[in-house]
């Protein structure tokens, strides 16, 4: 991907490579929620788009929307070259989606509910067969296959979900919140494919609640947060506008906590944060350098240190530092 | 889990695409599947109508007929019509649970014909109406029953049994549509069937009854469905009685469809 900066794409006209998905001033209501506010979007054909952010940002009416399962109530949108809202079958031809939760019918085996789409697609007869029987060697499923989905774990329904949507090979793919509820090892799992799809020319456009799995994955990131978009850009662009790293310090003793917060911000000139809990404080620290020098400053004033360390910033963190405040738990829940 | 193997990131491409017709057929192979891979639900289907046939039968029958063998007769059809109504509660559950489950999600995600779901879902009706049906009349058989009107009769009454679950299935699914919980579906549903079923001529003759509930009856669609019913069976049906009893099942189809349709389209 290019490392230009966070301006707005140019729209589809003068692009030179065309665009999976063209997106402009996307809005849903539902009710007296504004659930998407003016979305504007630009994917690139065969990349790896994340869309970040927390629960009841927009993630996955966005995803509903471009998957023609909800129509905006104003804006546009492209789809593989297809209008979202005149041409809802063409796009449905080159677009795959696997939702939050496995959509698949818990009292079939893997392979029937394989069948069934692989039918439902034209194929006929043995190729149907052969497709579904092809997918479940492909994901590991085969010895599973015969056996209904209800007695599969998290991670074998995720994987027969994302193979549900390869019956015919996506211009799209649309994954939401892929890795949600899984454990790490078959979140590995998970991305390895993901990459291997981008690999093979399938536009990738997924949504997640965790930066580290945006950062690991996409090309391109698109930040929002109450229906609107707030930053747009690869991960070295947010990570340059957020700042790469983050000092996290808890002092020993919490009645420090003033004070080694005044001291934290005076040395690195950036805003402290401090955790739900108040016992640890974060910032951004623009390098190990500056970061050594504040702990020693801190150790100099006489606050001893129970923990600290150097890491990635969290969702809260990267919203603090685009939006200047924080996602308080209360806020999330609130939210549908 | 393993690498995905290279050769299933080979551009697949879409064959053909299919009718409309297979895409229903695609379903209704899914509804037979559903009954394979959980026959217990048919324990279900016909446990209640076999106890009820045998409660009236042996304990009442004599009191309310004369004799059991009259009453079992008098019953049988009744208990047929009371069978397909509570039994066209499952589509509903079933739409009720696709759509909490998200299966509707990638169902309207395909480019497939948007209504091709709903024909599996009717094959899958016709199923249960016809195994429940045909055990339930086999007990019957077993007991005594006799249909006069012989394998005419019965095949007339099927087909208008199935008219009738065609009709009352549409409240479950408009149901179905509304509510994510398939219990709910049951429960709720259950609130509007109970009295119509049970205040009916399906048990009793409605003359025995108090002025003020025999004027109810008499002009309940449930009684008309069994009067006709009990016509079908016997070879004595008027073409009046066989229309009175399709009426209700036309409206509800007539009032509900579009209602479906419109709450299965809309976001």
């Amino acid at each position: 991907m290019n490392d230009t900066a966070l301006a707005r794409r140019p729209a589809t006209k003068g692009e030179t490579a065309p665009l999976a998905i063209s997106a402009r001033g996307l809005v849903k209501h539902f009710g007296d929620v504004r659930a998407l506010d003016g979305i504007d979007l630009d994917v690139p054909r065969g990349t790896i788009f994340a869309i970040l952010g927390p629960n009841g940002a927009g993630k996955t009416t966005l995803i509903r929307l471009l998957a023609t399962l909800l129509s905006p109530d104003a804006g546009s949108a492209t789809v593989m070259g297809h209008d979202l809202v005149a041409e809802p079958q063409a796009v449905r031809a080159a677009i795959a989606l696997t939702g939050q939760f496995a959509s698949l019918d818990e009292d079939l085996t893997g392979r029937e509910n394989l069948l069934m789409l692989a039918r439902l697609w034209g194929f006929r007869g043995r190729a149907a067969r052969q497709r579904a029987d092809a997918l479940l060697a492909a994901f590991d499923l085969s010895d599973a296959g015969r056996k209904q989905v209800s007695a599969y774990s998290g991670g074998m329904r995720r994987r027969l979900d994302i193979a549900a949507s390869l019956i015919v090979t996506p211009g799209i793919l649309f994954l939401d919140e892929p890795t949600t509820g899984l454990d790490p090892k078959a979140r590995q799992g998970v991305w390895r494919m993901i990459r291997q799809l981008a690999r093979a020319g399938v536009t990738v456009l997924l949504t997640t609640q965790y930066l580290e799995e945006a950062d690991q994955l996409a090309a391109r990131i698109a930040v929002i947060d109450h229906g609107r978009k707030i930053a747009e850009g690869t991960s070295r662009e947010l990570k340059a506008q957020i700042g790469s790293g983050f000092l996290h310090v808890a002092p020993a003793d919490q009645a420090h906590l003033d004070k080694a917060a005044a001291i934290l911000e005076a040395r690195l000139g950036n805003p402290v944060q401090r955790s739900a809990e108040g016992a640890q404080l974060s910032v951004v620290a623009a390098s190990a350098q500056v970061a050594n020098e504040a702990l020693s400053a801190l150790l100099a004033a006489g606050i001893d240190l129970a923990d600290f360390s150097m890491g990635s910033p969290s969702l809260d963190e990267v919203f603090f530092a685009l939006t200047g405040q924080g996602l308080d738990e209360e806020e999330r829940e609130q939210r549908p | 889990m393993s690498e995905v193997s290279p050769a299933i990131l080979d551009t697949v491409q879409r064959p053909a695409a299919p009718s409309a017709f297979s895409n229903a057929l695609v379903f209704g192979w899914r509804a037979v599947l559903k009954f394979r891979h959980v026959p217990e639900q048919l324990f279900d289907l016909v446990m209640t109508p076999l106890m009820f046939t045998l409660l009236f039968t042996f304990v009442f029958g004599g009191a309310l007929a004369g004799s059991t063998g009259d009453y079992l007769q008098f019953f049988l059809p009744g208990i047929l019509v009371q069978t397909v109504v509570f039994n066209s509660v499952y589509s509903g559950m079933g739409l009720s649970t696709d759509l909490s489950k998200g299966l509707f999600e990638r169902f309207r995600s395909l480019p497939i014909w948007s209504l091709a779901p709903f024909a599996g879902l009717m094959v899958g009706d016709v199923l249960r109406h016809l195994i429940a049906g045909l055990i339930i009349l086999g007990v019957g058989l077993v007991l005594g029953y006799r249909p006069e009107a012989g394998l005419a009769g019965v095949v007339f009454s099927f087909l208008l049994l199935f008219a009738i679950g065609f009709g009352v299935g549409w409240i479950f699914l408009v149901l179905g549509l509304l509510i994510r919980t398939p219990m709910t579906v049951m429960t709720i549903g259950f609130t509007f069937i109970f009295p119509l079923v049970f205040a009916s001529n399906i048990m009793v003759r409605p003359q025995t009854m108090p002025g003020w509930l025999e004027a109810f009856v008499v002009r309940n669609p449930v009684s008309h469905m069994t009067t006709a019913l009990r016509g079908l069976m016997a070879g004595s049906a008027t073409a009046a009685e066989v229309l009175l009893a399709l009426l209700a099942p036309a409206v509800l189809t007539v009032l509900l469809a579009p209602v479906v349709l419109w709450l299965y389209r809309r976001n």
